[in-house]
């Protein structure tokens, strides 16, 4: 679960990471309100979205007055903001944060995040901050610095200071920056997350460190012990189709295909759509009923696939191991009838009682197409889509 | 021989008297495993299933000599519970639980480094569909009608994609020795490699078959280690070609967060490892029979 970069400073902040004067804001006026409040003659105004690379996609103004900051704020509030790692989607701006403008004198790069090659959390610093690391790691590999962190024993001094002097941090500053260092891993040990990113962090023309910006990103599968880190959850940033998903407790991903896919089981979801792409289809969704497929869970899942406008054809693939095929096929012939659907459906039946879940199929009088392989089936509904987009043409 | 598990292994179930646990052990029970009994703590004493209920791990390895367990252990305790059976002397245990924090698994993961490899308890898991020797034993949750007995051993992250292995294999008359599930979370107890060093060993495996996914650098690791190490074929899917990056596809770590983890990138990274790719997901049989052919 991602967060902004306003949350993750204020964590960080409790944490002993120093931070800029700053404030949240939800509207213009809000914005010139913080403004006034923090000290200085430069602000810097801050698009809150779940992405990094905002500076490019303009979700970054640095404003020389009150009204800068107003009209700054007025230009990004309501904007769909697209970045690299946003996707052509983009990511709607209804927070911003306001900032005290920093002077800068030395841009540095800090990271910690679980490695899942030595099963330990991994601290990676450079003294060439502000750029992406990954850019930085193909032109300059020598300049990133990592440092492993024993589990049991957690973040030593040592450790700390080593990425300090790796940092190029002057003498009359390790002290701050081991606390800065040390601060940031505890965050992630206590707090579950995942990754922790602070690029830059800056040492300021006053001699301090700062963390000028903070991503961090938490374990879902912790939130269930973590309940302040869950209220920061900001399904503005989530795509309405996974938030749906998530309140049915469907595991979800929206993409930008058109067949619609329902199939049991994460990897024999990513198989069958890859098998869709063979055929020459594209997948509008992933979609994981998961191994006790109920007759309601079906009909929730149809819902939430069809409830996407552009899909054209749907596949519903499923491998029966604890659950039985004519369970399934009870489901589907339920879902069918309930909600009406227009578009053809493809059903794939495999593994226990299927002579007994196609039969259901066959019987309940219903348009749906019966195939019996996973190529089979992928060919079928690709075949069915390509049908509807001509007939429309 | 089949690995890790076969008609003699002496199975516990941690998390025996759930309504879970009770279904599985039962599947178990019927399919041939040795089910010796079950942990659940507080109920030690009574008896479930007509099998013996512990308060411990350490009490059933004591009193019926259990020597494998399964854990059905809600995910706030399960890393908890796989540590028990670490410290009572289990020599393989396998997670089905799905939802365990990472953190909780890089404790657990640390807590076996502890013993010496000679006496370290093997896992396998979590968020797994389990182990089966065809014909054997079965500690998991699979239909356990799909697998033929066979010279093929199997390793994959998913559960329904290893039954549409296994059913595809079925179909072409081939069986398999051992299937592993190793599961799909970013940290898990065993490794692909793990488990093909086994296969490897193991005289009645003729070929492997290893089924991946998109995230983390197992696959890779396993390509390398049979170009160096194996003397038997191995034969690999890697499941997510459309998978976007940056965005979980249902299993937690199936989540391509840097370069060499997408589908694509592996299969390259496998082919030139000599890894025999099958072209798609509905091949899986047809290509471990072609590769069975040539031996």
């Amino acid at each position: 679960m991602n967060i902004h970069e306003y949350q993750a400073k204020e964590i960080l902040a409790e944490y002993g990471v120093k931070i800029a004067e700053g404030g949240l804001a939800y509207s213009a006026v809000e914005a010139v309100q913080r403004a006034r409040e923090i000290d200085g003659d430069v602000w810097v105004v801050k698009a809150q979205i779940h992405s990094g690379a905002r500076g490019k996609a303009g979700g970054i103004k640095v404003c020389r007055t009150h009204n800068e900051v107003e009209q700054a704020a007025e230009a990004l509030l309501g904007k769909n903001l697209v970045t690299h790692q946003t996707g052509p989607a983009g990511k709607i701006c209804s927070r911003l944060y306001i900032e005290a403008g920093t002077n800068i004198a030395k841009e540095m790069y800090l990271s910690f995040m679980i490695d899942r090659s030595s099963e330990r959390v991994i601290m990676v610093g450079s003294a060439q901050g502000g750029m992406e690391i990954e850019k930085l790691a193909e032109t300059n590999p020598e300049a990133i610095i990592k440092i492993y962190i024993e589990p049991a024993v957690g973040l030593q001094d040592f450790q700390a200071r080593k990425m300090a002097f790796a940092l190029n941090i002057d003498s009359a500053q390790l002290n701050h920056a081991v606390k800065t260092i040390k601060g940031c891993y505890r965050a992630l040990r206590d707090l579950d997350a995942n990754v922790l990113e602070i690029n830059p962090l800056v040492l300021t023309t006053n001699n301090e460190i700062i963390a000028l910006d903070a991503k961090m990103a938490f374990d879902e599968n912790a939130l269930f012990r973590r309940h302040k880190i869950a209220e920061l959850r900001d399904n503005t940033q989530v795509d309405n189709r996974e938030v749906a998903a998530a309140e049915a407790g469907l595991s979800y991903v929206g993409l930008d295909g058109d067949i619609g896919c329902m199939i049991n089981g994460a990897g024999l979801a990513m198989a069958t759509m890859d098998m869709i792409k063979l055929a020459g289809g594209e997948p509008a969704n992933f979609l994981d009923v998961g191994g006790g497929a109920s007759a309601e869970r079906t009909e929730k899942a149809f819902r939430l696939v069809l409830a996407d406008a552009g899909v054209k054809a749907m596949l519903v693939n499923i491998f029966a191991g604890i659950n039985r095929c004519d369970w399934i096929a009870e489901g589907v012939v339920h879902a069918v009838k309930n909600i009406d659907m227009k578009i053809p459906l493809v059903v794939r039946l495999s593994g226990t009682n299927v002579e007994e879940g196609r039969r259901i199929i066959a019987d309940s009088g219903l348009p749906i197409i019966t195939a019996d392989t996973l190529a089979d089936a992928a060919e079928k509904v690709v075949r069915a889509r390509n049908e509807v987009v001509a007939k429309k043409a | 021989m089949a690995i890790l598990i076969n008609e003699n292994t002496r199975i516990i179930v941690q998390g025996f008297t759930g309504k879970i646990g009770t279904f599985h052990a039962q599947e178990m029970i019927d399919y041939g495993s040795n089910v010796v009994g079950g942990v659940t703590p507080g109920k030690g004493g009574q008896t479930h299933l007509g099998l013996p209920v512990f308060n411990t791990v350490k009490e059933a390895v004591d009193q019926v000599g259990a020597e494998a367990s399964i854990v059905f252990v809600p995910p706030a305790f399960a890393a908890d519970s796989i540590m028990e059976a670490a410290d009572a002397g289990i020599k393989y245990c396998v997670s089905i639980t799905d939802g365990i924090p990472t953190q909780d698994m890089m404790t657990v993961k640390n807590f076996l480094r502890r013993f010496p490899k000679e006496e370290r308890m093997l896992l396998a898991g979590p968020n797994c569909a389990g182990t089966i020797s065809p014909g054997r034993a079965m500690l998991g949750i699979m239909p356990g009608h799909i697998y033929i007995r066979g010279n093929v051993g199997v390793v994959g992250r998913s559960g329904t994609l290893g039954y549409e292995a296994a059913d595809q294999m079925r179909l072409l008359g081939i069986g398999i020795s051992t299937s592993v599930g190793i599961g799909g979370d970013p940290i898990t107890g065993s490794s692909h490699r793990d488990i093909l060093e086994r296969l490897e060993q193991d005289p009645e495996t003729k070929v492997a078959l290893m089924i991946g996914e998109i995230g983390g650098p197992q696959e890779v690791e396993a390509g390398r280690f049979a170009k160096e190490n194996m003397t038997k074929p191995l034969v690999a899917y890697i499941a997510g070609l459309t998978a976007p990056e940056g965005r979980r596809m249902g299993h937690a770590g199936a989540i391509i967060s840097s370069a060499g983890e997408s589908a694509a990138e592996k299969v390259a990274i496998l082919k030139e490892l000599g890894v025999t790719i099958c072209p798609t997901p509905s091949l899986m049989g047809q290509t471990v029979a072609e590769v069975l052919a040539k031996l």
